[in-house]
């Protein structure tokens, strides 16, 4: 077998690699001989880099010598909510210089949760001949001086660098001025994307309009609140082949001719099916987009603060609607009516109008999420955030929808019990995890004992991520996660009892793990210290602002805890609050 | 319970904690919800307050990401009134940018004397005194990016469209930057000093 294996010339063998995208399959390609492994490794043209700590951009470039995509993610996810202190790292810079030499052909970098400075997009923007993609994802450090730069090298004749796509989800950009976009050059008519609906201030509005006009194959244009909705229907009128967009403010003065003419913009575009934006929405505006409506696929009206009646009259006539974010304005009766109109529904997301608030606001409860569960036979994925649940909710979702995928509920107060019998929700999870076999993520919330996790270990066989808060009773929770998910790769835990005993007994499992992230729990400075010296395959991070853990008993709780598999050793980046320990068994500051 | 893969001397080494070895900072899950619930009755009991920035006293809960708390709820709004002006300030010649708050200064004078002590040079003011000998220009982005010299405009007018400063060399700028500078530069700046 082997012989006949060896027996295709490379470039045939190249030729077949080439059908193979996924990362685990050409993972296990390489992994077959020798040869395979060599012409599998110059033909490998896109890598993902979970963690960035895990492997060091030298590795990288070693192995794959030829890559064109990159895709880097930093931060852990709970850096989201604000519990990963700033200047913790993430930094690009070294993996942007190194592939500056290496790749010269790079065209595609895509960052989640890292740092990205104004140097860092210069020096892509003047580095990569034929760049092509950059996407954002919640990154920050950088300003629109570094946008200007990219946009200003987006093109040249003599490299033939044509930017198709510019996104920068959700990221924090320092609003210097607008008038970055006017760098695109006038004859630049690549663009396929442009996402800048996380930037404050007001982008050049005719250096918008012109670029929009010149480029005919805009297909997604994700405008910023600044836009005005008066703006908007010239806009689409010269992109009328976009599939996604999202709109500036959805606000104005209630006018005819306004209307008539957004409305007839929209009409026009035929292919659109998909909307977000919509801050500040004017209720009398909405209908501007019914035309539309029976086409669209996603709808994103999370920042949307309309009311339960006009957001059912718009919903009910998106029949093919796959995906749905919204406000708990939207109330269980509009849940009904999404799932009396949106057969198609595979992902739903409920975010809280007013989460800080101690009273429910709205009359959205549990009965919403089972009406879903029973109306829409295609649903996968859920966010939902709640004030009350109860166990009997929970078993008869986890009925109705076994085939669910990602369930993500958050009852908004801390260790809240079933509703109905005070009782924790354990049961109700556990239902959840029984029934959804390829569960592969879940967000636990409520009163929640270490019965839940017991379940979890026991079923949650496809898990790969789970997020835990204010649950458990004991280290035996932890333990049955760790010991019972085989397929866990990613952790993150906050405000659990959970100690030293589960983390060091399943010591061996956190190398076949991505991460896992502690914080407010109760593993001691001791456990760290021996975890980080047995264990040379980990980088043990502990993040305590409170000054050096050795100024306080080895027994003391920690703050943070952030450990991740690496084969790159320790980072030399690491801020003044970060101790990490290795085998030297001395504790070392970066 | 499983040993893992590390022999029993792991699970021996760690008996769990001592009872209070280190003071009242946690550990036991009660006591965590009812300091959670404690402030929750201290949030009960404020409800008259109009801030909802008060109300969330636990950091990242609920799981809001940072990105949609920035963007949608009302406080928003409050939140940019009460807002500082920062503006990026450069100085040619020196290898770093530093950050103003403008709505911290009265005028143009105050002005110039926190960008002496910033960047630790004595031209602005002296600019001011002598403007056609002087080395330093003060200038700034405004909102439909124009570059002008600081001082032409009445001061409330710059703070708001002010973008972002930038301190110049006088040869600079007459390299063609596009400034025509006139005769006894910045008439406001000096008349604010003279004063």
């Amino acid at each position: 077998m082997q012989r006949m294996a060896c027996s295709f010339p490379d470039e045939v063998l190249e030729h077949v690699f080439s059908f193979v995208q996924c990362d685990n399959d050409r993972n296990a390609i390489s992994t077959v001989c020798k040869s395979w492994y060599k012409i599998e490794r110059w033909s490998r043209r896109r890598v993902f880099v979970g963690n960035c700590y895990a492997i060091s951009p030298d590795m990288v470039i070693r192995r794959f010598p030829d890559v064109r995509s990159i895709e880097l993610k930093g931060k852990p996810h709970f850096a989201d909510f604000n519990l990963v202190p700033d200047g913790w790292g993430g930094y690009v810079a070294p993996w942007i210089s190194a592939m500056a030499a290496a790749y010269p052909w790079l065209e595609e970098i895509r960052l989640k949760r890292m740092v990205i400075t104004d140097e860092n997009l210069e020096l892509i923007s003047k580095s990569f001949k034929n760049f092509k993609v950059l996407v954002l994802s919640s990154c920050e450090g950088f300003s629109t001086d570094g946008l200007a730069a990219i946009a200003a090298n987006c093109r040249s004749y003599l490299h033939c660098r044509n930017l198709r796509e510019l996104d920068l989800r959700e990221s924090e950009v320092e609003d210097l001025s607008g008038h970055w976009l006017k760098h695109f050059p006038d004859d630049y008519t690549s663009l396929v994307s442009l996402n800048i609906a996380c930037l404050g201030c007001e982008v050049s509005f005719s250096a918008l309009e012109r670029l929009v006009g010149r480029c005919p194959n805009l297909r997604t244009l994700r405008l910023n609140r600044a836009v005005p909705l008066d703006k908007l229907a010239n806009l689409l009128r010269r992109a009328p082949q976009l599939v996604e967009l999202g709109t500036g403010a959805y606000s104005s003065e209630l006018r005819p001719d306004v209307f008539s003419n957004l409305s007839g913009a929209f009409s026009g575009c035929k292919e659109l099916k998909s909307l977000s934006g919509f801050w500040d929405v004017v209720p009398g505006y909405l209908p501007a987009v019914y035309p539309i409506c029976c086409r669209l696929t996603t709808l994103n009206l999370s920042y949307a603060t309309i009311q339960s009646p006009d957001l059912i009259k718009l919903v009910g006539q998106c029949q093919n609607l796959q995906r749905l974010w919204v406000l708990d304005y939207i109330e269980d009766a509009g849940l009904d009516a999404v799932a009396a109109s949106c057969k198609d529904l595979r992902e739903l997301r409920v975010f809280p109008s007013d989460p800080y608030g101690p009273e429910p606001n709205v009359p959205l409860t549990e009965q919403g999420l089972v009406s879903i569960s029973e109306g829409c036979s295609k649903l996968q994925s859920v966010l939902y955030f709640c004030r009350q649940m109860s166990n009997a909710a929970l078993m008869t979702i986890a009925r109705n929808r076994p085939n669910m995928t990602r369930f993500r509920l958050c009852i908004i107060e801390p260790g809240t019990p079933d509703y109905l019998t005070l009782q924790p929700l354990d049961v109700g999870f556990g239902a959840i995890v029984e029934h959804c076999k390829d569960l592969q993520r879940l967000s636990l919330s409520g009163l929640l004992t270490d019965l839940v996790f017991e379940y979890i270990g026991t079923y949650a066989k496809k898990l790969e991520m789970l997020s835990v808060a204010f649950a458990g009773e004991s280290d035996l929770g932890l333990h049955h996660v760790l010991s019972g998910c085989e397929k866990l790769r990613k952790l993150e835990i906050r405000d659990c009892p959970f100690g030293d005993k589960a983390l060091l007994a399943n010591a061996a499992k956190l190398e076949t793990m991505r991460s896992l992230w502690m914080s407010s729990c109760s593993v001691t400075f001791g456990a760290c210290k021996l975890l980080g010296q047995k264990m040379p395959r980990l980088n043990v991070e502990v993040i305590d602002e409170r000054g050096t853990p050795d100024s306080r008993p080895e027994s003391c709780p920690i703050d943070k805890l952030y450990i991740y598999r690496t084969v790159a050793g320790s980072r030399f980046d690491m801020p003044g609050f970060v101790w990490t320990i290795d085998e030297d068994s001395a504790m070392r500051l970066s | 319970m499983e040993k893992g893969g590390l022999g029993l001397e792991i699970t021996e080494l760690r008996l769990g904690l001592l009872p209070g070895s280190c003071g009242p900072s946690l550990v036991d899950k009660n006591d965590k919800k009812r300091v959670f619930s404690e402030i929750a009755e201290d949030k009960n009991s404020t409800t008259e307050e109009k801030s909802t920035q008060t109300k969330s006293q636990v950091v990242g809960w609920p799981p809001v990401c940072s990105y949609r708390k920035r963007n949608s709820f009302q406080e928003k709004d409050h939140l940019k009134k009460e807002s500082k002006m920062y503006v990026k300030v450069s100085m040619d010649g020196a290898p770093f940018l530093r950050k103003i708050d403008l709505s911290m200064h009265k005028g143009y004078s105050d002005l110039a004397l926190a960008l002496e002590e910033l960047f630790d040079c004595f031209g602005i003011s002296e600019a001011l005194k002598d403007a056609d000998n002087s080395e330093q220009v003060p200038i700034y982005e405004d909102k439909d990016g124009d570059w002008m010299l600081v001082g032409d405009v009445p001061w409330e007018m710059f703070i708001e469209s002010c973008k972002r400063l930038r301190i110049m060399k006088r040869s600079e700028a007459a390299k063609g930057f596009g400034l025509q500078l006139i005769k006894g530069f910045p008439k406001g700046f000096i008349k604010d000093v003279t004063k």
